[in-house]
């Protein structure tokens, strides 16, 4: 792993000299340990099926709920859960998480989400990704508030980061956010155009498109220098096709490039199983799972300096649906693993699946907030202690010892 | 007293009204909102129209001549006019194909798909009782049938010298080069040969997405030369407001029927009719399941013989959610499942060969409903679906939401309320007649008002839309466009989640949208764009002369300032590419 003076020289940002650099960048060069912390937030949209992400086979009411849908009990055939500590485990399409949970570096937390009793997707995804469930008249997301403050001079364009082709609501905010959907594009293919465009962007009086322009041309340098690297990931690992995989890989290729992230957002769709829920739930955890385990693999040793938290807008009813399938739910299953990130268990207090026990009477419970497991993260991972003005409205979150402080 | 007079006129100013456009301004400012972008020429022609008159003609496309060009665009694009049935007929998937050429499958009985299917199937080599899914063998391969040369220049040449070698095959010869092509290179060569002869290669490359490259062509055509732009405008609105994701399994073939039978004909007429027409469709239908969804005396445990069957709440919650009430309509979750009864037996007849709506009276649920406060008798049949659709096309919360939303669309992100209430009571006075809402919208003084001007940020359709049309650029192969548009954040038809695209400005203004903005309106500029053409000759003036050829208005002096500072004569940044691309024009 290349040290930053050896990369600023050997890169294409050498060609500005250092007295030319971004301030920011030459402070970051000189100063030790400072490389960033980076929390990776992945949204699963369309309310997974957390019920049968992370299966609570040790729930006797499990397999009555679900008669054809549910995940079979460890060791009884091929399509069993993997069995995580007696009472939960995993869908067996994400036996590849295995080993991080093993080596207690994934943690699990069940019954997580968020209190908002809509099962509207759109609704409670703005509610998740602005952080402030109930309220939409929040302009801004929490993964942009959750930037630590820092001095002008070294902010970096590309703190905030969201991959795909539009700017996440959850990186949404007065902190710089910069949508890049290909790293390898990310750029103005004609460079007579591209200080033209960079010059008109730069003055025009129309704010929104000034403001974004300059967050643009200000990343597309910084894109420059790793652009001129072809990346290869690390200790082989091998990213599954499909989207996820490629933004993952694009975020392990910016932590590695260190130009200054620190928060990082990506969205997988297509959780909505509403009918023939076995098969197509199988194919996209087996691509989920494979992504996670490929970022975990190529970060190497980064990962003490990074962590992914995995959430979805609501998780779906307990008992199956007439289409084996399931409907819209509540409680849902978080993963969060990396960094200081105590793993190898399974957070949260288990409120069952007895009719009495369910939210409703057909959903999981919640008896963790979402920003419970997120402020957490923010706090003892990002180092960031302003909680109020990160999740307004919920200034007193219960930490439940996922991170060792 | 002339104190008095002072402070009242005062505060006649300060009121909530926005200064009014200026005749000039409420031209350009009509045309970037009715339609896809002005052409040359249409600021004259509407100016000598009058605004007034030239938006009730657009309220009324039936009286509009059409443009001749849009109907020799739209020929080749058969598949737009095909029946669901005969749609997936004529375009076996390639599973099937490959199946039946392996030996492993049976040629199928219906004498169309058979004919389709044997055109292909013929010219392969057969591999009886194989395994594997790889590409087929050709009878006969591409080196006996081209020289070196001429594969050589079909892969790298020229789109000219391309079509060239294209032109001197034999005839009799084309359709063993179609099938010897590596698929990869009969991609390559879609933008290279005539319309004919790419639909032969797209067949045998790719049969399934055959309909999807027809949609997009067809939707991107008439974006760009129909004249009867605010209906066009309104079927993107339409389409867009009953999103169906295409490549939801049978979505595939039941999308083209859908837009042209139940979008299409409705867009000016009574929402209630547009509404019913989405609730029967066979796509919509499908996309939201309900075809699934069967009352409580008809659910079943599944076995292995048989799937399981129960109510399914999907359609219900969106039907009310993003079709009619809004989110915060005031329905609970108990009117969810209330509707998803009165709806089950609404289904199609199997949907895997195309079929139609049918109401299936054995899974309908015959309880008793009680819907938004509205007691559904017992006993009821197909009706009870029809009684919900009028209980909530003429419900205030509907009249409301589809008013803002067409407000968002055509005046401002944040309309006034005002304006939404007006529309609202034409809504509700005239039973839901939308072009009676959208005359109110569109003669009002909040649409032409100094706050609405240029306020909406055009989204990718719209820009590349509006870039050809600014240019003149001519089209004889729009799906690169489509590619474009996808780059852009907005692959059409591909909207996963039925609330469909937003058109809010913060929606589109992001930094990779930008950046493919700006690369495609020089890309556009520079002719790089396969199937496209602008005349570069048309654009050899002044910037400050461009930039009144395409924005139709003068630009920003800061605009100009930066195109004015750039190295003299660059002909990799040409000015009208810059124009295209800068901040001006990203706004209607």
């Amino acid at each position: 792993m290349t040290t930053r003076r050896l990369f600023l020289k050997s890169s294409g940002l050498a060609m500005f000299g250092v007295g030319a650099a971004p301030l920011w960048l030459a402070r970051a060069a000189d100063a030790p340990g400072a490389r960033k912390k980076v929390l990776v937030a992945v949204f699963q949209r369309g309310a997974v099926d957390g019920l049968n992400v992370v299966v609570p086979f040790g729930e006797k009411n499990y397999s009555v709920l679900r008669p054809t849908i549910a995940i079979p009990a460890p060791k009884s055939g091929v399509e069993s859960a993997v069995d995580l500590d007696g009472f939960f485990g995993l869908h067996p399409s994400l036996a590849p998480l295995k080993p991080m949970f093993d080596a207690n570096k994934l943690a699990i937390v069940h019954a997580v989400g968020s209190p908002d009793p809509t099962r509207s997707h759109f609704d409670a995804q703005d509610y998740m990704e602005s952080g402030t469930p109930g309220r939409k008249a929040t302009t801004d997301g929490w993964l942009n508030r959750a930037l630590p403050a820092l001095g002008d001079a070294r902010k970096s364009p590309v703190r905030a980061v969201s991959l795909g082709p539009s700017l996440s609501r959850a990186v949404r905010g007065h902190n710089d956010a910069v949508a890049i959907n290909n790293l390898n594009e990310f750029k103005v293919h004609e460079a007579d155009g591209a200080a033209t465009f960079e010059s008109m962007y730069a003055s025009t009086l129309d704010t929104i498109l000034n403001g974004t322009g300059r967050e643009t041309f200000d990343a597309v340098k910084l894109m420059q220098s790793i652009q001129a690297q072809p990346y290869t990931p690390a200790n082989g690992a091998k990213y599954p096709g499909g989207r996820l995989g490629q933004s993952l890989m694009q975020i392990a290729r910016l932590i590695k490039a260190d130009v200054g992230l620190e928060v990082a957002f990506t969205d997988v769709g297509g959780w909505d199983t509403h009918v023939n829920e076995m098969g197509q739930l199988a194919n996209l955890l087996g691509n989920f799972g494979q992504a996670l385990a490929a970022f975990y693999q190529d970060l190497g040793d980064r990962i003490e300096d990074v962590a992914v938290v995995t959430m979805s807008e609501f998780g779906r009813t307990a008992k199956e649906n007439g289409n084996r399938g399931t409907d819209h739910g509540h409680a849902n299953v978080m993963f969060a693993f990396g960094g200081a990130i105590r793993g190898g268990k399974v957070y949260g207090e288990w409120p069952g699946l007895a009719p009495e026990q369910l939210y409703e009477n057909r959903d999981l419970a919640l008896t963790t907030d979402f920003r419970d497991v997120l402020s957490e993260l923010v706090v003892k991972h990002l180092g960031n202690s302003q909680l109020a003005g990160v999740f307004p409205g919920y200034a007193q979150p219960k930490f439940r010892g996922l991170i060792s402080s | 007293m002339r104190k008095l007079l002072a402070v009242s006129a005062l505060v006649l100013c300060l009121g909530a009204r926005s200064p009014k456009l200026s005749k000039d301004d409420q031209v350009i400012h009509a045309l970037n909102r009715l339609t896809f972008g002005p052409r040359p020429g249409d600021v004259e022609a509407v100016r000598k129209m009058g605004v007034k008159k030239w938006i009730d003609l657009q309220l009324h496309p039936e009286r509009i001549a059409e443009n001749p060009e849009l109907a020799q665009r739209l020929a080749p694009l058969e598949s737009l006019r095909l029946s669901q049935a005969d749609t997936e007929r004529n375009y076996p998937n390639p599973q099937m194909i490959r199946a039946i050429a392996a030996g492993r499958q049976a040629m199928p009985e219906d004498p169309v798909t058979r004919a389709a299917v044997e055109r292909v199937v013929r010219r392969f080599k057969v591999k009886k009782d194989t395994v594997d899914n790889g590409p087929l063998e050709p009878q006969v391969s591409l080196d006996q049938l081209l020289s070196h040369e001429q594969i050589r220049t079909l892969r790298t040449g020229t789109v000219e010298q391309k079509r060239a070698v294209i032109t001197a095959i034999p005839k009799d010869q084309m359709d063993d080069v179609a099938i010897a092509l590596p698929p990869g290179l009969r991609l390559q060569l879609l933008p290279a040969v005539e319309p004919t002869l790419r639909r032969k290669l797209m067949l045998l490359t790719a049969p399934q997405q055959l309909v999807a490259f027809d949609l997009s062509e067809g939707k991107l055509y008439r974006a760009i030369l129909s004249n009867r732009q605010l209906e066009e405008q309104l079927v993107d609105f339409w389409y867009n407001h009953f999103n169906v994701f295409l490549d939801k399994g049978a979505d595939r073939y039941l999308v083209p029927t859908y837009e042209r039978e139940a979008i299409r004909p409705h867009v000016l007429g009574k929402f209630r009719d547009l509404l019913e027409a989405t609730a029967k469709s066979p796509a919509m239908l499908f996309f939201l399941d309900n075809w699934q969804s069967v009352g409580a005396m008809a659910q079943q445990r599944g076995n292995a013989k048989r799937p399981a069957r129960g109510l399914n709440e999907n359609y219900a919650r969106e039907l009310m959610e993003l079709h009619t009430l809004g989110v915060d309509g005031g329905y609970t979750q108990k009117d969810v499942t209330e509707v998803a009864r009165c709806f089950t037996g609404w289904t199609i007849r199997q949907p895997r060969e195309g079929g139609d709506f049918f109401y299936n009276d054995r899974v309908h649920d015959k309880g008793e409903k009680i819907v938004l406060g509205v007691t559904i008798p017992a006993g009821g049949g197909r009706d009870d679906a029809e009684k919900v659709l009028d209980i909530l096309a003429r419900h205030p919360a509907t009249a409301r939401f589809i008013s803002k939303k067409l407000a968002q669309r055509f005046v401002a992100d944040d309309p006034p309320q005002k304006l939404i209430d007006k529309m609202a009571k034409i809504f509700r006075d005239k039973n839901g007649d939308i072009r009676e809402v959208m005359k109110t919208m569109l003669t009002s003084d909040e649409f032409f008002s100094q706050a609405a001007y240029r306020a909406k940020v055009k989204t990718p359709f719209e820009m590349i839309v509006s870039a050809v049309r600014a240019t003149g650029a001519q089209v004889d192969f729009a799906f690169p466009l489509a590619n474009q548009i996808a780059q852009l954040g907005e692959p059409l038809y591909r909207k996963l989640e039925p609330t469909g695209y937003s058109d809010a400005n913060s929606e589109w203004v992001n930094s990779a949208a930008l950046l493919a903005r700006m690369n495609f309106a020089l890309a556009l500029a520079q002719n790089k764009v396969p199937g496209s053409r602008l005349d570069a000759s048309l654009f050899n003036g002044a910037p400050a002369d461009i930039a009144r050829q395409v924005l139709f208005t003068d630009a920003k002096p800061e605009t100009l300032a930066a195109i004015e500072k750039q190295t003299q004569g660059s002909t990799n940044a040409p000015v009208v590419g810059l124009m295209l691309g800068s901040p001006d024009f990203q706004r209607r």
